[in-house]
């Protein structure tokens, strides 16, 4: 495994991307390729709720990670800061939100 | 009297959305494949609390048209129902009115008689408040408890039916369903679930569907067909050159949902966590092992649209590198200048209005939450939103604020420079801007409750 620490999640997923579901919430799902990838992303410290509420400016208690080994899928879902569209949403549907978790060092 | 089971009941998803597209030659492919009723929703609140709000669809009329008049044709050659949610995008009574005279319109063109069911679903201040008061409205995560003046706030309230509504309206002799606000599902599940099919198979199936060619390997190639009986489900793309896979089928259940695995309707909650894909060959996949749990009260979920305030907006194009360079220092001298004058000369307090200055080009998709260091762009195109209680002051912000958007320097520069206003005026009055303030669902007395069915031969 590289021990290049400059590495995000996005350069190990074959795809990360975001999107609203429903007016509330936002979220995440990052693709990998193969079981190596996904390995790597599932492992210790990498994708946490802390992590993800950093990131997001949430509480870490909201935020939500499931594990989908079978299809090598990490889907993660935040509530959104502002609802959908409203005066002060920058993205009414969520769809660019994805580059702060893409961003990510794999390693913390 | 019962009606025998089918072994299988086909559904044909012509699209994801009513308006977004199809072809008579995918809608022929399906009909061939044995289709038993021709379903697809025809909005959402993805688009924003806009259309709610205003009860305005986002769809245009010619784009609408085209696709029912494939759907109508079709059906009414096969004998079989077709099945609409979500009229109107937000599904309000005048939503379900709107796609009912497109209906009648595309009938009358075509010569085709087909006796239309309307389901409505918007629901009353009255009745909300009603329910609220004997503790019958529950909020959803992550809402809190509803506070009545909320319900009042509301210019829309819409009820997301289930699946029994339409049902019901089909028993009544319905050849074609116009339904308000529906889960995306229960449009699709609906027929499956008439004719006796399991609950597991059938709302999975709907869920994949749900945004037509979506669960396939080339989203754009249209719309699917899917086949549920007493084991599972399978899913094919109409286009033959298109093609499920296990994992675009099973990816689906990802797509637009917070939690993966589980999803509620008003008659209970789907349960996908045991579900096994399997490739049937190169194009159809089987889906089997998918449950629903039944719930012991029907609930309907509530989506309600406000005003949050009117907006004027400018947009001013800055190419000068040295501005683009500092744009970060540049722009908070203007916010801070800006908000100086507005509360001045203006006379507004603070929270009688907001002004944002988004750099499009620099940081205006992701704000605060940009994490990239900054690199200086090459062009910036700064949005200045005013958001205020009525029209007139959010248009008065931009007005007051038009002469600096045009020359405000950086504090070493000896000339005044100018940006580039992309036309004149400068401003632009949106109108009001609406919000969702609802994330709550209210008990019903039984499962047609609070869905009103009318029938009509057009």
């Amino acid at each position: 495994m590289s021990t290049d620490l400059s590495r995000t999640i996005g350069d190990v997923a074959e795809l990360v991307r975001s999107k609203n579901a429903g007016p509330f919430w936002q979220t995440f799902d990052i693709f990998c390729d193969d079981d190596r990838a996904y390995a790597e992303l599932s492992g210790d410290g990498v994708i946490t709720a802390e992590r993800i509420g950093a990131a997001y400016h949430v509480d870490p208690a909201t935020v939500a990670v499931f594990w989908l080994p079978d299809i090598r899928v990490i889907k993660v879902s935040v509530p959104r800061p502002v609802s959908s569209g409203s005066a002060l949403d920058r993205d009414v549907h969520a769809g660019q939100q994805h580059v702060p978790l893409m961003l990510l060092p794999v390693v913390p | 009297m019962t009606e025998p089971v089918p072994a299988a009941v086909r559904v044909l998803v012509p699209t994801g959305m009513i308006g977004a597209g199809t072809t008579a030659e995918l809608v022929q492919a399906g009909i061939d494949l044995g289709a038993d009723v021709i379903a697809c929703d025809g909005g959402s609140t993805d688009s924003g609390p806009y259309y709610l709000g205003a009860s305005t669809p986002k769809t245009t009329e010619r784009a609408v048209a085209s696709d029912l008049r494939i759907m109508l044709k079709a059906a009414a050659a096969a004998g079989i129902p077709v099945i609409v949610g979500s009229c109107g995008t937000s599904g309000t009574d005048s939503g379900v009115d709107w796609l009912a005279g497109i209906a009648h319109q595309v009938m009358a063109d075509e010569g085709i008689s087909l006796k239309v069911a309307r389901i409505y679903s918007e629901q009353s201040k009255a009745v909300v408040l009603e329910r609220l008061g004997a503790g019958r409205v529950h909020p959803l995560a992550p809402a809190g408890p509803l506070d009545p003046a909320t319900v009042d706030r509301c210019e829309h309230i819409v009820g997301l039916l289930g699946h029994q509504p339409i049902v019901e309206a089909l028993r009544q002799g319905a050849d074609v369903v116009l339904a308000g606000r529906t889960t995306d599902t229960a449009v699709l599940a609906a027929v499956p679930l008439m004719r006796g099919m399991p609950a597991g198979p059938s709302w999975h199936a709907a869920k994949t569907t749900e945004c037509g060619g979506q669960c396939t390997a080339s989203p754009r190639s249209g719309g699917v067909l899917f086949s549920v009986d007493a084991e599972g489900f399978t899913v094919e793309p109409l286009d033959p050159t298109n093609a499920c896979t296990p994992t675009t089928v099973a990816a689906h259940m990802l797509y637009e949902n917070a939690d993966p695995f589980r999803m509620r309707e008003p008659s209970g909650t789907l349960d996908t966590s045991a579900a096994v894909y399997t490739a049937l060959d190169d194009r159809r996949v089987r889906v089997e092992g998918s449950a629903f749990e039944h719930a012991d009260v029907h609930t309907m979920k509530l989506e309600g649209s406000a005003i949050g305030g009117y907006q004027s907006i400018a947009l001013v194009g800055i190419r000068d590198p040295e501005v683009l360079a500092h744009i970060d220092e540049w722009v908070a001298g203007l916010g801070q200048f800006l908000n100086d004058g507005i509360q001045r000369i203006l006379g507004l307090q603070p929270d009688e209005y907001s002004i944002q200055l988004r750099c499009y080009g620099h940081n205006a998709v992701l704000g605060p939450l940009e994490p990239e260091a900054t690199t200086a762009p090459r062009e910036v195109g700064l949005l200045t939103i005013a958001t205020a209680a009525d029209q007139a002051t959010a248009t008065a912000i931009t007005k007051y604020a038009n002469p600096y958007l045009l020359h405000f320097p950086l504090p070493h520069m000896r000339d005044l420079p100018s940006f580039a206003f992309a036309g004149s005026p400068a401003e632009t009055p949106r109108g009001a801007v609406y919000e969702f303030v609802l994330q709550h669902a209210v008990e019903l007395d039984h499962p047609l409750d609070l869905a009103r069915i009318e029938m009509s031969a057009l």
